[in-house]
């Protein structure tokens, strides 16, 4: 007989009081991370926290062009809501990498960034939307960007009895456009060798003012790497500019070699996927 | 710690169950009720043998809890066919034999008829794309695509 308990509360107030209460909690969004590690015995909860029964982390909303989305809404969700796939495209193809169509049934947002894989697909894409990630805790709600809650692998910032509620995506500005691109040796049904997201904004004379650039699978936590952008800001992001910015992405890298890839191949196409991102992103934002 | 009460819905009928937290709503279909149809290839969610619906979304039942299921609508391979008449892509997979062990085939229906009612007339890049969470061993795929698509033809036609 199993001593796992399950519940599923229907306010983040009482799914915060369970985690709180409990040690050895766990939450479960689409559980496409958790059951796997379940049944491999690398997790031994003591009680599962459903949190699919709160309406507030299954919905998507919309507030003048700003998007909060469900920290639980699965990946088919998403890429099914047209306003969210014109407003943050890159967002939205960096969760349908997710697995199948299956696993794109069940997979979130928000499990994907507290799963706090160094290589998750959603992650670089949020941090260059600047998504800012709504937490609930014992002590009431706090906001915190992206790209400070996963920090290292399997670990998060969330403390004792938090929960992430959604995450909040911004109303992108007039001539922007994001892209999420990852290496992986199939065409479906891999986990990146190297990912690459990039957010980027032009006045209205085709000069770029505001970039982000990120990397993820290349160290233990998906990296925001400032030099790329400031290769590109400022500039007509030109092939030059775009080859600038792709050589600060090789040189941020800080990668590991698994069976994968090497160092070397890793640091190598880093570059070459933020160049490719970095494209994509800029004939978004020209036709924006 | 108690079984689980579960009432849900399954092929359309109202089903009871009792199970532990830590059964799979593959485990609750094949052990608990019989419905071996849902095979388990993996039990990890990367094979798509163990594909169901639920609330008309597709889904590894491996990776789904079976309390999960409670209140919720769940289609399986079991209830494809309408009595003694098989489903279409059913039919068809027999006629050009798109199958060999038969392992993935009910997770490849499941799948395959999913995607038709979503997009009757889907690209064979459609296809393979949402198919590919639904691994072969025997086939090499293409009698599958091939199938599915000549399936979604006849169906528009009819
Ligand atoms: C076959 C297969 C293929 C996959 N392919 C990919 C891939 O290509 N790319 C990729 O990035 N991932 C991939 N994954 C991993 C996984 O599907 C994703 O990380 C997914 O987004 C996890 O979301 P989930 O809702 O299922 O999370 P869950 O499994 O429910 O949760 C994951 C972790 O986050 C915690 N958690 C979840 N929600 C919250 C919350 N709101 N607040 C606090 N903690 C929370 C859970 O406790 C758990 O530790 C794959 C998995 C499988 C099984
Ligand atoms: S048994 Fe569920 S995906 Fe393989
Ligand atoms: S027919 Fe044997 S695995 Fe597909």
């Amino acid at each position: 007989m199993d001593t796992m308990r399950y519940e599923a509360p229907g306010s983040v107030d009482e799914a915060v009081a369970l985690l709180a209460g409990a040690d050895g909690s766990r939450v479960m969004a689409g559980g496409t991370d958790l059951l796997v590690q379940l049944r491999a015995g690398m997790i031994s909860p003591t009680v599962v926290v459903d949190i699919k029964k709160i309406s507030e982390l299954t919905t998507v909303t919309e507030d003048n062009g700003a998007f909060t989305v469900g920290a639980a809404v699965p990946g088919a969700e998403l890429s099914e809501n047209a306003a969210l796939c014109k407003a943050w495209p890159g967002v939205v193809e960096g969760m349908d990498l997710v697995g199948s169509t299956q696993i794109q049934g069940r997979a979130s947002l928000g499990g994907n960034l507290c799963n706090a894989s160094p290589a998750a697909d959603s992650v670089p894409a949020m941090i260059v939307a600047r998504a800012i990630c709504i937490i609930a805790g014992p002590n009431g709600r706090r906001e915190a960007p992206v790209e400070d809650v996963a920090i290292a692998p399997g670990k998060t910032s969330l403390a004792k009895g938090e929960l992430l509620v959604a995450i909040r995506l911004p109303k992108p500005p007039a001539h922007s456009g994001d892209a999420y691109l990852r290496f992986i040796p199939r065409t479906e049904m891999d986990i990146a060798v190297v990912g690459a997201g990039v957010s980027l904004t032009l006045d209205d004379s085709g000069t770029c003012t505001d970039a982000r650039v990120s990397l993820g699978a290349v160290a233990a936590r998906a990296l925001v790497v400032d030099d790329a952008a400031k290769a590109i800001i400022g500039t007509k992001v030109d092939d030059a500019a775009i080859e600038a910015l792709g050589a600060a992405c090789s040189a941020a890298a800080t990668p590991i070699t698994d069976k994968r890839g090497t160092v070397e191949f890793r640091t190598k196409v880093s570059g070459v996927m933020a160049r490719r991102a970095a494209a994509i992103a800029l004939e978004r934002a020209r036709s924006n | 710690m108690a079984k689980h009460h579960v009432e849900t819905t399954i092929n359309g009928e109202p089903v009871e169950y009792l199970c532990e937290t830590s059964q799979t709503l593959l485990d609750v279909l094949r052990d608990e009720l019989g419905l071996t149809g849902s095979k388990e290839g993996c039990a990890s969610g990367d094979c798509g043998a163990c594909s169901v619906t639920i609330d008309g979304r597709l889904v590894c039942s491996c990776l789904v809890m079976g309390v999960e299921a409670s209140g919720h609508k769940i289609e399986t391979i079991e209830g494809m066919a309408d009595g003694e008449n098989l489903h279409p892509l059913q039919q068809k997979f027999l006629e050009q034999a798109a199958l060999q062990c038969g392992i993935c085939t009910p997770g490849v229906l499941v799948a395959a008829k999913s995607l038709l009612e979503r997009n009757p007339d889907p690209t064979e890049t459609e296809v393979r794309y949402w198919l590919a969470g639904n691994l072969c061993r025997c086939t090499g795929y293409d009698k599958i695509i091939r199938t599915v698509m000549d399936v979604a033809a006849e169906m528009r036609s009819s």
